[in-house]
């Protein structure tokens, strides 16, 4: 039997993949940039709901690992471009997959340090650790004039994917969108495997998980890694769509943007994220253009989602999660 | 004599002044129930907490098949065999009662760290999770997440739980409370017959299902044990009458 959720998600995934189309026959490239931007935060935000969807961890420092992928993207590709060799004599590299790989390593071994240390506390004491973590990081890239400091980095030619021409708009949506598609099916997977069972359990129960004989630290910690990777993926693309990376992507602000993206879409839904970004970017390139305050207005949906529609907006269409 | 399966000994924990569990030394052998009973604040629950791991006795030693304990963790013991269900019913709530049984499979296969395979198609987990459920009749209840389920029905999905493990000895932390007469008469014969599986450390108030099932019973007082024997000599000693059973022998 197809549940309502699946046929929801099927259409979401569907519009969003045919707007950019649509936007480009009547002549509306801006449009398609709005595309892109929403799936790379989708993507973002599908990483962070590995660890607060699916495991409860309200991490307020995912910005880290956004950011940290937009930066060996732009340090990669500087490098590349400049000739400069970096170290051992690695002049760097233009190709997203080479990149997106260095990524994923770089922000999981940061995952794994942070996670290490601050998935010993939880509740308040995790969200400010977490917080607190990202802001080193936010200030180390500020006060490193190599990679331009507080200026931040530009990517004067978009990094390039096998066999397509990544400059072209509609190209590199399709990038992105492919990107997110991948990103969704490995959270279903990982949902819906042995792993995942333990996971949400661990954020229902944690004695309960303890008491069948499964360790609750080493979930958590793999959870958080895997989130953090996948949201450095993420970082990659938006600095490639951006063609430029700064501090801002590190900054607390973009953590508490993927974290209100993820509640106003549905908490742990598969496609809550994609429903939060495709609200988020509507609204802000909606209410923007008429007031500089729209996050005023943001506010305001957020405070109604939390007091009336606690499963974002997924949950309102789709009813309820059920868990077999 | 066999060898004692649960062997506690000289356990101790003080908090500040309050001696909690004072020189405390229980045995558990195969086959048998044995029943811990005592007034409230006697220091059930803090040797509870001591025998799974949430908490640390000051001295003393658990053993469990012959193998120290009493420096494992929660989850560590529970892998040893330590099967227990909880005086509060703790459950996954969002979970169905199937799912609850299937992740403690998935704890005993020893395998959560796998990434590929979606559990529900797993018969694996399932098949034997709705064979735990069915032998304490919750199998036409599979599918109703545990938040959903009555008191009494969360009771037996603690100990379809504890029977999906693989267990050497069961903890049942007042399995009884709030059953009601009928339910309390069903798991008491369901336990009567469990004991064969492996033993039980049955911390219980009700006195009916006490007398009914325990091959042996302690009586813990102030966190000391004042007397351990069978159910006759219980009823009989003195000291216990005074000090706990009152009407009830």
């Amino acid at each position: 039997m197809i549940s309502r959720e699946f046929l929801i998600n099927g259409v979401l995934a569907l519009l969003l993949l045919a707007v950019p189309f649509i936007a480009s026959a009547v002549g509306q490239p801006f449009t398609i940039t709005l595309a892109t931007r929403i799936a790379i935060l989708a993507l973002a935000a599908t990483g962070l709901n590995i660890a607060l969807g699916l495991g409860g961890l309200v991490s307020f420092g995912h910005a880290a690992f956004f950011g940290v992928g937009g930066y060996v993207a732009g340090i990669l590709s500087s490098h590349a471009f400049s000739g400069d060799p970096m170290i051992f004599g690695f002049e760097g590299s233009k190709q997203m997959l080479l990149i997106w790989l260095t990524a994923a390593i770089v922000a999981g071994l940061l995952g794994l340090l942070i996670g290490v240390i601050s998935l010993r506390t939880s509740g308040v004491y995790f969200i400010m650790i977490t917080l607190a973590f990202a802001q080193m990081v936010y200030y180390f890239a500020i006060s490193w004039p190599a990679y331009g400091g507080e200026d931040g980095l530009s990517i004067v030619v978009r990094n390039q994917f096998p066999g397509v021409n990544t400059m072209r708009p509609l190209t590199f949506f399709g990038v992105a969108y492919g990107a997110l598609i991948v990103g969704l099916g490995l959270f279903a997977m990982i949902r819906d495997s042995r792993f995942g069972a333990a996971l949400q359990a661990v954020r229902q129960n944690e004695v309960r998980v303890a008491s069948v004989g499964i360790s609750p630290l080493p979930i958590r910690l793999t959870a958080f890694v895997l989130s953090a990777m996948m949201t450095a993926l993420a970082g990659c693309l938006y600095a490639d769509l951006n063609r430029f990376v700064s501090p801002s992507m590190l900054s607390w602000h973009m953590s508490g943007e993927l974290i209100v993206l993820i509640i106003l879409g549905g908490t742990g839904r598969l496609f809550g994220p994609v429903a939060g970004a495709m609200l988020y970017v509507v609204i802000e390139s909606a209410l923007g253009g008429i007031t500089e305050r729209w996050q005023f207005f943001l506010g305001l949906i957020l405070l109604a989602t939390v007091l009336f529609a606690r499963g974002g907006v997924i949950g309102l269409l789709a009813g309820k999660a059920r868990h077999g | 004599m066999a060898e004692p399966v649960l062997d506690i000994k000289g356990l101790r924990k003080n908090f500040g002044a309050l001696k909690a569990t004072d020189d405390v030394s229980i045995s558990l052998y195969p086959g048998e129930i044995h029943a811990l009973i005592g007034p409230n604040g006697a220091g059930k629950s803090t040797l509870i907490h001591q025998i799974c791991g949430t908490l640390r006795q000051d001295q003393g030693s658990i053993r469990l098949a012959g193998k120290e304990i009493g420096n494992l963790g929660v989850a560590e013991r529970a892998r040893k065999g330590l099967g227990r269900t909880f005086q509060i019913s703790s459950l996954a709530v969002e979970f169905s009662a199937l799912r609850n049984v299937m992740l403690a499979v998935q704890a005993r296969q020893g395998s959560s760290f796998r990434f590929l395979r979606p559990v529900r198609s797993d018969r694996n987990l399932v098949d034997e999770a709705m064979d735990r459920l069915s032998r304490v009749g919750l199998a036409e209840r599979a599918h109703i997440p545990a938040g959903e389920l009555s008191h009494g029905e969360k009771r037996q999905l603690e100990i379809a739980i504890a029977l999906a493990l693989d267990v050497k000895a069961f903890l049942l932390d007042e399995p009884m409370a709030g059953m009601g007469p009928e339910g309390s008469k069903v798991l008491t014969g369901f336990l009567a017959k469990l004991r064969q599986e492996a033993p039980i450390l049955l911390v219980e108030h009700d006195m009916d299902a006490v007398f009914a099932l325990a091959d042996r019973i302690s009586v813990l007082v102030y966190g000391r044990i004042i007397a351990t024997g069978t159910v006759e000599e219980i009823r009989r000693d003195p000291v216990v009458r005074t000090a706990y059973l009152g009407d009830h022998a």
